[in-house]
């Protein structure tokens, strides 16, 4: 069944099958962009929305890497990307900070944290609900091992205190956009 | 009919890809960290195989022998990504978890596996046939050794938590679970089915 192979028939068979593949996905490129556009526009929002009161509208800084999310003229707050290493690579955070300088809550969009250890950054209701409403003017921004008034995930130190410096990390981009905060 | 039957019930026990052949150990081990995760590998694959069984199946008659294998690759490729564009599009959070292992399908041996065994050999309807058989056996497998990695490992039915709040074995969501009940579940399969 297989045909003999020469210069000709090897090119033409290889050229056409390649020419037809990208055609196809040309085309499901084109068809797929809006879609895959939406959703991650969707994705960010919601991530937004986790992080911060109603909004309505949200600018991206692509250089620091923040939203500023407003609600109509009002400004509602900044949601703030940040990393820091945490156990098992980088851990990222959104953190939604009001423009008096208080973290309105955090959310986790990516970690590679051991899965029942540090992995509870995300499902741990008792360390997760801390961050809601999190006065840095207060509150030491260190976890409470260290001497700072931040709940540690039992067993995973290394994992919350990366939680904690993201977190700082976030404050710090806020204090050079220009926010004021209580300090 | 009862031919292409038996097919796809080959490719369900007898080929069985992953207890029989241990044909794609990287997806199966990497992404049965829990039932749901394994059931879409598997259906992501699934996919991909019957519409690259057909295609190479329709073109291999006028494929040259010495570029057959680039030739199907290409096609191979092309199936993968019109996939990854969908998953982008319409299940993101799918896509998210199965991550690289989706453009990873391309260089599954199970794929190219059945183009060069079967559909290069066979008409358009016996190589849907086989992909289909094969795909749903890769499913099966991947859908029940994380389903068995999930009751252990996190105490949960496809996201259902049964042990109340608890950890289940951690070890069996990480990767020396895998091998463990991979193990454990082929001799179970090999012992049911091989005579």
């Amino acid at each position: 069944m297989a045909v003999k192979s020469n210069l000709t028939n090897m090119v033409l068979v290889l050229g056409v099958t390649c020419l037809f593949c990208s055609a196809i996905l040309g085309g499901a490129y084109v068809l797929t962009k809006e879609p895959i556009e939406a959703a991650a526009v969707e994705k960010t929002n919601k991530a937004i929305a986790q992080v911060l009161p109603h909004f309505t509208d949200a600018q991206y800084n692509e250089q620091e890497g923040y939203y500023t999310a407003t609600d109509g003229e009002k400004l509602v707050g900044y949601a703030i990307e940040s990393t820091s290493v945490g156990f098992g690579g980088n851990l990222s955070l959104m953190v939604g900070v009001t423009p008096d300088g208080v973290v309105y809550n955090t959310s986790v969009l990516s970690h590679s944290e051991t899965p029942g250890l540090g992995a509870k950054c995300t499902t741990d209701e008792k360390f997760m609900s801390q961050w809601k409403g999190f006065d840095p003017a207060v509150k030491k921004l260190i976890v409470k091992k260290d001497g700072g008034d931040v709940d540690a995930i039992t067993a995973s130190t290394i994992t919350s205190r990366a939680y904690a410096q993201a977190v700082e990390n976030a404050l710090a981009t806020f204090k050079k956009i220009g926010g004021t905060g209580n300090e | 009919m009862s031919n292409r039957l038996k097919l796809i019930g080959d490719g369900l026990v007898k080929n069985n890809p992953t207890f029989v052949l241990l044909l794609g150990m990287c997806p199966t081990l990497a992404t049965t960290t829990s039932a749901i995760n394994g059931l879409s590998m598997g259906l992501a694959t699934l996919f991909v195989l019957v519409l690259s069984n057909m295609a190479i199946s329709l073109i291999a008659p006028v494929v040259p022998d010495k570029v057959h294998i680039p030739v199907y690759i290409v096609v191979i490729a092309t199936f993968v990504t019109l996939l990854q564009f969908i998953m982008q599009a319409y299940t993101p959070a799918m896509y998210e978890t199965l991550g690289l292992f989706i453009p990873l399908i391309v260089v599954n041996c199970i794929v190219l596996g059945r183009a060069e065994a079967f559909a290069s050999k066979n008409g358009v309807l016996e190589s849907a046939c086989d992909g289909l058989g094969v795909g749903l056996g890769f499913t099966c497998s991947l859908t029940v050794l994380g389903l068995v990695r999930e009751i252990l490992g996190s105490g949960s039915v496809f996201g259902f938590n049964f042990i109340g709040g608890h950890d289940g074995m951690l070890a069996f969501v990480m990767a020396p679970g895998a091998f463990l009940c991979l193990g454990y579940l082929m001799v179970l399969f090999n012992k049911l089915f091989k005579k």
